[in-house]
């Protein structure tokens, strides 16, 4: 069952991001596997396997999705509704200062955060954290891009996304990721 | 002609398209122009850096037992017909 146990929580993600719940996901990545399962003799190489089966995992999810007639738009999912949270628009100067658009108070630097703290597992479960909570799709175009290592064009493919939404949902969801990391590190460094 | 260069809080906001070098040439060549004199933005995007490298460092949690039990169940309802004659 490796095949199984190494794809089934990234399909899991992936069919979440379409339907209401995680329950209706797990039947829905328990379809896909039957679909991957009935359907590998026609499986003709032309992408990865684990491309192939991911698209089988999306589109049984989108299908599903609309059948549950879910209201929750791809904006609310993306979080395209709010501004982005990662950068705070008080970090820099107002159209009336003197330097428009330039940094008030320089950003924290991090080169002094020893690498054992910066690699600690406690920093890693704060930036499980902070993925966690982000919105469903910026979640998952992180975990694929930069815990996984997939390529952008992976990505794209699998989420039957556009490059520039794709940049736009990594950027948002780095950038949070970022903000988190620093205040993390950054109370750490005024305890010590 | 001099062109306006671009701000911090502009740079910022296409660091993602930088590192993934999808900016255009001359744009660019003006995020690099205003990293080589902005110390604020080159440590900010040190920190987008590390970050990245960071989250690299996590790995893809189990799948929960189960979860695999179900799936297990799954596939011998699936066989189950096809294995008879």
């Amino acid at each position: 069952m490796m095949l199984v146990e190494q794809h089934q929580a990234a399909m899991l993600r992936i069919a979440r991001m379409y339907v209401s719940s995680y329950a209706v996901a797990e039947e829905v990545v328990q379809e896909a596997w039957l679909g991957v399962v009935k359907g590998v003799d026609r499986f003709e190489g032309r992408s990865s396997l684990r491309t192939w089966m991911y698209r089988i995992v999306a589109n049984k999810a989108k299908t599903k999705g609309a059948a549950e007639r879910r209201s929750l738009p791809f904006s609310s999912l993306a979080g395209e509704d709010e501004p982005n949270p990662g950068v705070d628009a008080a970090w820099f100067q107002d159209a009336d200062d003197q330097a428009p658009g330039a940094w008030r108070t320089l950003p924290w630097d991090w080169t002094g955060v020893p690498e054992d703290r910066l690699l600690g597992t406690e920093t890693l479960r704060q930036v499980g954290r902070a993925i966690e909570t982000l919105p469903p799709m910026q979640a998952q175009v992180i975990r694929l891009r930069d815990v996984l290592g997939w390529s952008s064009e992976e990505v794209c493919n699998a989420l039957d996304l556009s490059e520039t939404n794709q940049r736009v949902l990594l950027h948002r969801a780095r950038t949070s990721v970022r903000r988190e990391l620093d205040d993390y590190l950054r109370a750490g460094s005024e305890d010590r | 002609m001099s062109e306006r260069g671009l701000t911090c809080h502009e740079v910022i906001d296409i660091l993602t398209e930088y590192f993934e070098d999808a900016l255009p040439a001359e744009e660019r060549r003006r995020v690099e122009e205003h990293l080589a004199g902005c110390d604020g933005c080159t440590a900010y995007l040190e920190t987008m850096r590390e970050t990245v490298r960071v989250t690299g460092m996590l790995t893809e949690e189990q799948i929960p037992v189960e979860q695999k039990e179900q799936l297990l169940e799954a596939f011998r309802d699936w066989t189950r017909p096809e294995t008879s004659p």
